[in-house]
């Protein structure tokens, strides 16, 4: 994980979209650091899995999607809402299983969705949004849009057997899909190195005959290169991509796992010093995309919105307990989706 | 009301064929659906009347090919995924039990999931026990599905149409030794209800419930006692 960067002037990307990018992850970093916060005062009740460390992918990703492109999420999902433009009181009032939150509760940290955006959800099975996805994809393909669907999983799903089943079917069908493998190293506790002989994962895709890409999960702008190429081949009709985002997960599974026995010290510090935010700040500043001040000042709004949104979640109230009752089925005709 | 006969499995062919006609957004997937017409013979004709990509044959991924049906469902389409086995359904349950079935409560009512999945049920055709099980009392206690057992090919007909036009989830069963059976069924266009029992015959004495083709054997079974001077009534639960 050396830090070695192109200069960010040979993305051709403006700087509205650069800094845009930088708040992105910046919205990231401290609605989890809020979460741990909330957790660690008994605010938040269920599991949340945090994306510390990863958020270069999350955002990189999704700058690359219009407002009627789909994602699929997991259970580590609150990277990719957040970069997919999700309302922020909302999502922190459903992690903290409020009514006011995006499910009225009935979801957390686990099932947020914002279908009116693309979100298809994020998913407490590991690998099971990748079907899901696959057939957004096909969805489009039927309909004959041009929406291209992203399919975020981690490097622990890529050995369930929906992985393979889904990919294999893109492939055939040339399905408007981009398959995005976030490997962090780790699925809870257990090294991908130890259950798995290869060492990208990316080589898989040439059993599907698709391409397949390796990158710095942790550079925001590399992921937003390899991302747009693999978008632009899927809305062209030419197929679906694999990348597989090298990254690394700062925290435990989830919050209340140290993330300490499974793993070494020395190897989370190196990964630190390889910040997907820490280097973008310090490239924006040495290339003279930005200053000190500019980036101080969108650190301190960004802040004032997390805390906008904890609050809200924190004095919503609670779901009437009929709430439990309700939405299992379409009752009567429901919202078209998109 | 004019009548026509035709057989179970031709009763699951035109039920999808009028609602493709309906809907462009129906479409159909699983194993052998398109260019075989379906192991049964139940949807022969759609793949050549409406094409490879309304009629799709999967590969054999039962899991990802119900969770490719689950996608649709959430974008805008309306699909009918065929799972072939019932016993099948044991390779597909996380994205029947765990996905489908909870989009929408996990969702607060956001989504909506107009999926059905045609599968099978029912012995006697010496296929041993991986081609033989009726597993829907297993689908029935996952929260979210809706089960339906038709008996006869007018009730097939009746209640797959309503399944495709539902907004949820449905888990439609077929029974396999019904397929070839042929069945009077009315010649204009109708839908069943879910929700509505079927009395097959009413009686005062004794009441017997069968659903899928037990409600048939049923039937008989109350001709054998009306011999001796039982009066049996026979509903149809159909769900």
């Amino acid at each position: 994980m050396e830090n070695k960067f192109k200069p960010i002037k040979s993305y051709g990307l403006d700087k509205e979209k650069i800094l845009k990018m930088y708040q992105d992850m910046l919205k990231i970093r401290y609605f989890e650091n809020k979460i741990t916060d909330l957790y660690s005062k008994g605010l938040m009740p269920g599991l949340a899995h945090l994306y510390i460390g990863e958020e270069a992918v999350a955002v990189g990703v999704c700058a690359n999607l219009t407002e009627r492109d789909f994602a699929v999420s997991t259970h580590r999902g609150h990277g990719h809402l957040i970069a997919q433009g999700a309302d922020l009181k909302k999502m922190m009032a459903e992690v903290l299983g409020k009514e006011t939150g995006y499910c009225h509760g009935k979801g957390g940290s686990m099932h947020i969705m914002d279908v009116s955006k693309g979100i298809l959800g994020a998913n407490g099975i590991v690998g099971a949004g990748i079907p899901i996805a696959t057939g957004s994809a096909y969805s489009t393909k039927v309909r004959g849009t041009d929406q291209v669907t992203i399919s975020f999983f981690g490097d622990a799903a890529s050995n369930q057997g929906t992985f393979h089943e889904s990919v294999n079917m893109a492939a055939a069908w040339k399905l408007p899909a981009v398959y995005v493998c976030e490997n962090n190293l780790y699925g809870i506790s257990v090294d991908i190195r130890k259950v798995t002989a290869t060492k990208d994962l990316s080589i898989r895709a040439k059993a599907y005959d698709i391409p397949g890409i390796v990158v710095d999960g942790n550079d925001v702008l590399e992921v937003y290169k390899v991302t747009q190429e693999a978008v632009e081949r899927a809305r062209e009709g030419k197929g679906p991509s694999l990348i597989e985002c090298k990254t690394y997960r700062w925290k435990g599974h989830h919050v209340g796992d140290p993330g300490r026995v499974y793993r070494l010290e020395k190897e989370t510090e190196e990964w630190k010093e390889h910040c997907p935010i820490k280097t973008f700040r310090e490239r924006l500043i040495k290339e003279k995309i930005s200053s000190e001040e500019e980036l101080s000042l969108i650190e301190k709004d960004t802040k004032e919105m997390i805390k906008e949104a904890a609050d809200f979640a924190i004095q919503s109230p609670y779901p009437n307990e009929k709430e439990a009752y309700e939405d299992l089925f379409v009752e009567e005709e429901g919202v078209e989706v998109r | 009301m004019k009548v026509k006969k035709i057989t179970y499995a031709q009763a699951v062919a035109e039920a999808i064929d009028e609602e493709m006609q309906r809907d462009n957004n129906v479409i159909l997937l699983g194993e052998d659906v398109g260019i075989l017409g379906g192991n049964f013979k139940a949807t022969v004709g759609l793949y050549e009347k409406y094409g490879e990509w309304r009629v799709k044959d999967t590969p054999i991924s039962e899991n990802s090919f119900v969770g490719l049906g689950l996608g649709a469902a959430l974008t805008g389409l309306r699909p009918v995924v065929e799972v072939m086995f019932g016993d099948f359904l044991m390779l597909a349950l996380d994205q029947i039990g765990n996905q489908a079935a909870k989009i929408r409560y996990m969702s607060g009512g956001q989504a909506k999931v107009p999926l059905t999945i045609r599968t099978t049920l029912g012995g006697g055709r010496s296929s041993a026990a991986q081609h033989s099980q009726s597993l829907q009392a297993l689908v029935c206690h996952i929260p979210g599905l809706k089960v339906v057992m038709p008996s006869s090919a007018a009730e097939v007909k009746g209640l797959l149409k309503t399944a495709i036009r539902d907004d949820n989830p449905v888990i439609f069963f077929e029974h396999k030794m019904e397929y070839n059976k042929t069945h009077e069924v009315p010649e204009e266009e109708y839908t069943i209800p879910f929700g509505v029992a079927n009395i097959l015959k009413e009686g005062k004495d004794i009441i017997i419930v069968g659903t899928s083709n037990q409600a048939l054997k049923a039937l008989q079974a109350a001709e054998e006692l009306a011999k001796e001077e039982i009066s049996a009534e026979v509903i149809d639960p159909r769900l």
